[in-house]
Formats: C-alpha cells, sequence, structure tokens
C-alpha cells in the first residue's frame, strides 16, 4: 500500500510539475486545419487526479447505450469478456477429450504431436486475417483467435495429466475390472483435474492478453478496440482507466479459477 | 489333485537398455491349497513382487503358466483382488466410495442398490472402520488407509487374497495391531492368501506355509517351511513357543546365512 502511494506521488509530481508543453504547430499546417490545431491542445501523460477523475467519470457512464458510436466501457468489457469466455469455452471443449486420447493412446500422440509442435508457437494475431477472411466478421474471428491460443495449454496439460496418471491408480482400476467407461470417468479424469485446471489457467491468462490486441487489429467493439479509439482521440487518461480495469479483470478470471480448481481438486 | 491356485515353471524377463534381458524370475513352480495362508519372503529386489504381480495378471510370464481354479491367469480381476503397499486408494473418494467402487465391480449386476451399500458397510465395519467411512483418505491415519485397502480387497470376495507388503510402511506398533487384524479376519473368514513380506515374524504369525525365495537375478524358491502352530494364533503367546523360535531359527539362517543380505 505504501509502495502504490509512493508511485502514485511520482507520477504526480512528474506530471504535474513541469509546464505542459504546447505543441508547436507548423502555422502552414494551422491555417489549414483551423484552430483546432493549434495551441492549447496537450498530449502529456495525464495526472493522477486526472485519471480519476476520467475513471469516475467512464463508470458513471459505464452502462451507457444512448449513443450507439460511444458505448459505455462496461458494454466493452462484457463484449471482449464474452468473445474471451465463448472462444475459450470451445477450446476446452476440444482440449480435453483430444488431451486425453493423446496422453491415453501413444500412437495418437505420435500422429499429433508434430502438427501441434509446428501449430503452438504461431503467434495468434498471425491468424488474424485469414481469420478475417474466411469469417467475413470481425467479433467471430475474435472468438476464433481466442480459440487457438486458449487451445494449446490446456490440450499439453490434459494430455501430460493422462499420461502420467499413477500406476498404482492404474493398477486398482485393473485389478477391481473397471470397463473403459468407469476407468476413464472415475480413475483417469479426478486423476487429471489438477493438470487440466493448471492448463485452464494458463489458458484464461493468454486469452485475456489476446483478446485485446485481436480487437485493435479487427474489432469495431470490445476493451482493445476502445483503448485504440481512445488513442485516435488522444485520450490518455481513458486508456489508463481501461488498462487498469484490464488488469482487475484478469486478476478476476484467474482467481475464479483458481478457486474452482481448489474445489475439484483432490487433496493427499 | 490339482491345486487351487497354481503356478509351473514360471520365468519372467524384464527387456533392459539395449539388447539385454533381465531375468528376474527362472522356472518357479509353487501350489495353494484352498483356505490356505502362504507367505513369499525374500531379500528386497529378489521378485517376489513381481511373483505376485503374476499371480494377480498385472503382468504375464515369459514363459509358464499361472492358473487359478483350473482357468489360466491372462490378466488382472477382481477374483484375485489385491491389497497394495501404498495403500493405493483414491484421494478423490471418500473410504466408502472407495470400497464401494470395488462393491460395484463385483455384485454391480447381481444385487440390487441396497445390497451393494450393505456390503461395502460391512467390510468396512470388519476393519473397524465405520465410524471414518465418510472420510477422505487425507482425513486418516497411514493404519487406517490400509485398513480401507483392506477392506477394499475383501469386499470384492476374491478367491485368492493377494497382499504385497501391506504393512511394510506403517510403524512398528500399528503394524502389530493390523497383522492381529489381518490372523482375526482371515480366520474368519478362511479366505485364501498369497502375501509378501520380509518381515520374519509376520510370516509366521499369519502364514501356513512359508515360501523362502533366493536373490535375484534369476529367483527361485529355495526352501518350503510348513507352519503348524495351532489357530487362533496369539502374539504373546507365541513369544514364548519354542516352536516358534525354531521356525525363526530356521527363516534368519536361510535369509542371512545361505542368501546372505542382499547388497544395497
Amino acid at each position: 500500500m505504501a509502495l502504490f502511494i509512493l508511485f502514485v506521488a511520482v507520477w504526480h509530481v512528474l506530471t504535474a510539475a513541469g509546464p505542459a508543453d504546447t505543441i508547436v504547430v507548423d502555422p502552414e499546417y494551422a491555417k489549414l486545419a483551423g484552430q483546432s490545431a493549434a495551441g492549447q491542445q496537450t498530449a502529456a501523460i495525464p495526472t493522477p487526479g486526472a485519471v480519476a477523475r476520467r475513471g469516475w467519470e467512464l463508470l458513471l457512464n459505464a452502462f451507457d447505450r444512448s449513443n450507439p458510436n460511444n458505448l459505455g466501457i462496461a458494454w466493452h468489457l462484457l463484449q471482449s469478456l464474452g468473445r474471451v469466455l465463448l472462444g475459450f469455452a470451445l477450446a476446452l471443449v476440444v482440449a480435453v477429450p483430444l488431451g486425453f486420447a493423446l496422453g491415453l493412446f501413444p500412437y495418437v500422440y505420435q500422429a499429433l504431436n508434430p502438427f501441434i509442435q509446428v501449430l503452438r508457437p504461431i503467434s495468434p494475431l498471425a491468424w488474424m486475417p485469414l481469420a478475417l477472411y474466411t469469417f467475413r466478421d470481425s467479433g467471430i474471428s475474435a472468438i476464433f483467435i481466442i480459440f487457438i491460443c486458449a487451445l494449446w495449454p490446456m490440450l499439453i496439460n490434459t494430455a501430460v495429466g493422462a499420461a502420467n496418471v499413477r500406476q498404482e491408480w492404474v493398477n486398482v482400476s485393473r485389478v477391481f475390472g473397471l470397463g473403459t467407461f468407469q476407468h476413464v470417468a472415475r480413475i483417469m479424469f479426478p486423476a487429471s483435474v489438477p493438470m487440466i485446471m493448471t492448463g485452464m489457467r494458463i489458458s484464461i491468462g493468454i486469452a485475456w492478453f489476446v483478446i485485446v490486441a485481436a480487437e485493435m487489429v479487427g474489432a469495431q467493439s470490445g476493451i482493445g478496440y476502445f483503448i485504440w479509439n481512445e488513442w485516435n482521440n488522444l485520450q490518455l487518461a481513458s486508456m489508463i482507466v481501461a488498462i487498469v480495469l484490464i488488469g482487475i479483470i484478469g486478476l478476476g478470471l484467474d482467481s475464479a479459477l483458481a478457486w474452482t480448481a481448489r474445489k475439484l481438486s483432490f487433496r493427499e | 489333485m490339482t491345486a487351487f491356485l497354481s503356478v509351473s515353471d514360471v520365468s519372467m524377463a524384464f527387456p533392459v537398455k539395449g539388447n539385454g534381458r533381465f531375468l528376474a524370475l527362472d522356472r518357479i513352480s509353487m501350489d495353494v491349497a484352498k483356505n490356505e495362508f502362504v507367505c513369499l519372503i525374500g531379500h528386497s529386489g529378489c521378485g517376489k513382487s513381481t511373483l505376485l504381480n503374476l499371480i494377480a495378471g498385472l503382468l504375464l510370464p515369459s514363459s509358464g503358466t499361472i492358473t487359478c481354479e483350473q482357468k489360466p491367469v491372462r490378466g488382472p480381476g477382481p477374483d484375485r483382488a489385491m491389497v497394495f503397499q501404498s495403500h493405493a486408494l483414491l484421494p478423490w473418494m471418500t473410504c466408502y466410495e472407495n470400497v464401494h467402487l470395488a462393491v460395484k465391480q463385483v455384485f454391480g449386476r447381481t444385487l440390487e442398490r441396497g445390497d451393494l451399500k450393505d456390503k461395502a458397510e460391512q467390510a468396512l465395519t470388519l476393519v473397524h472402520l465405520d465410524h471414518a467411512m465418510h472420510k477422505y483418505p487425507f482425513e486418516i491415519s497411514g493404519g487406517m488407509k490400509q485398513r480401507v485397502g483392506i477392506a477394499r480387497a475383501l469386499a470384492a470376495a476374491p478367491r485368492v487374497l493377494l497382499l504385497d507388503e501391506p504393512f511394510g510402511a506403517l510403524d512398528a506398533l500399528t503394524r502389530a495391531s493390523l497383522q492381529d487384524e489381518l490372523v482375526r479376519i482371515v480366520e474368519s473368514i478362511r479366505s485364501t492368501v498369497v502375501m509378501v513380506t520380509h518381515d520374519i515374524d509376520e510370516a509366521i504369525l499369519l502364514s501356513d506355509r512359508i515360501l523362502m525365495m533366493t536373490n535375484g537375478p534369476a529367483a527361485r524358491i529355495g526352501d518350503v517351511l510348513e507352519v503348524a502352530l495351532p489357530r487362533p494364533r496369539q502374539r504373546l503367546v507365541l513369544a514364548t513357543s519354542p516352536q516358534y523360535a525354531a521356525y525363526r531359527q530356521h527363516l534368519l539362517k536361510f535369509l542371512y546365512q545361505k542368501q546372505g543380505v542382499a547388497p544395497e
């Protein structure tokens, strides 16, 4: 807490002390652009006070939808969250069964591993133009990007978890003659839950990273679009507010999954 | 007469890195009669657990055959239920659920839901764990976990009960009380048991016959001791019995003179 106060104080001193730089405008350009271009306008990093005021304003109007071109910040955040959760859910549905197949059957692993190793290091954003061309919709493209980036950690963790279930538990299953379904549902799956949950936490973190970038590139809504739009308007205070909100929501997503992991995982 | 459980000419070799093979067991033959309690004793690493795993069907022999009630053993099954050295309870299930899982596998087709529940509860009551039935394994002590392991194996009503050093990981006092309990259970249900141990007193207290294994590699059964002590057996009475002392001496001689101490 003391560190935070110190940080805000330093920030304040650095931003408020010096006289705001007035942008030197070429007089010829000023003539062409009219009054708005000349003098007055400053592009300095705003003071903490200014950011706090702007944050308050944004939060007061968070759910405002009176102007469709200027939605409240909550709508943008919800839009981004929705895309992340949808893409993440799709990735989960694919990653867990496929991960089990990889972990349980070595030949499936050998067949698919080369593809995974090639696809995994591709930056999710590299898919964006192709996704935009294919889906012709920036929202669906963003969900696809999230799906791609959330897939790998969950897939690999599930596979590793399923492949490394303790031999003694597998032996219990064999000795007492559990069928394939029972074996997967009652032994393999519960034994892999901690690894799957770890994969989910990594994935949701990456997904929340990537959504901002994906929306900056393509989308017409969402928190990434919001930041880019405010940047175009030179509203630095709004950008900083959005950055802080992204951090808080990211923390919330991770905590929620960590809590779920504790509830679902076994103890020894 | 053919034996209840019969191991004939069984060898077990494991592949090792490169092209070699490691011969763990060399042409072992042994028979176990119905209701007999047989112990396999030997130094650690001699292959006694491997032999038990072969009887369980968790491993298949390189050569030779194993039959249980004249039927060849081709894989694991609840008719040869096993109590594992490391208790091997599933930590995401309560004690009751662990036992119930085994009961359901064996009797799920023939018994009603309520009867399955009764069977699981009876097994836990038999090992005096009725009070901890709905606890998770992490909530109970090591000795209690092993009791659940025993209850789980017994609940499957196996033809042969296999015990793989079940008390090896327990402290001496807990081990003694569990051994006494096993004596009581075995005498009451008269089941056929094969147990692996490296504890001489445990072997004499529990067995009708003790098979002594030579040190590996290529382990064989080096000597057999019939334990003719009357049942019910009591630890305190046995401690002063000259017959008990003679058995003890026999085993010690085999393990420490003929076989020496296994190199660590």
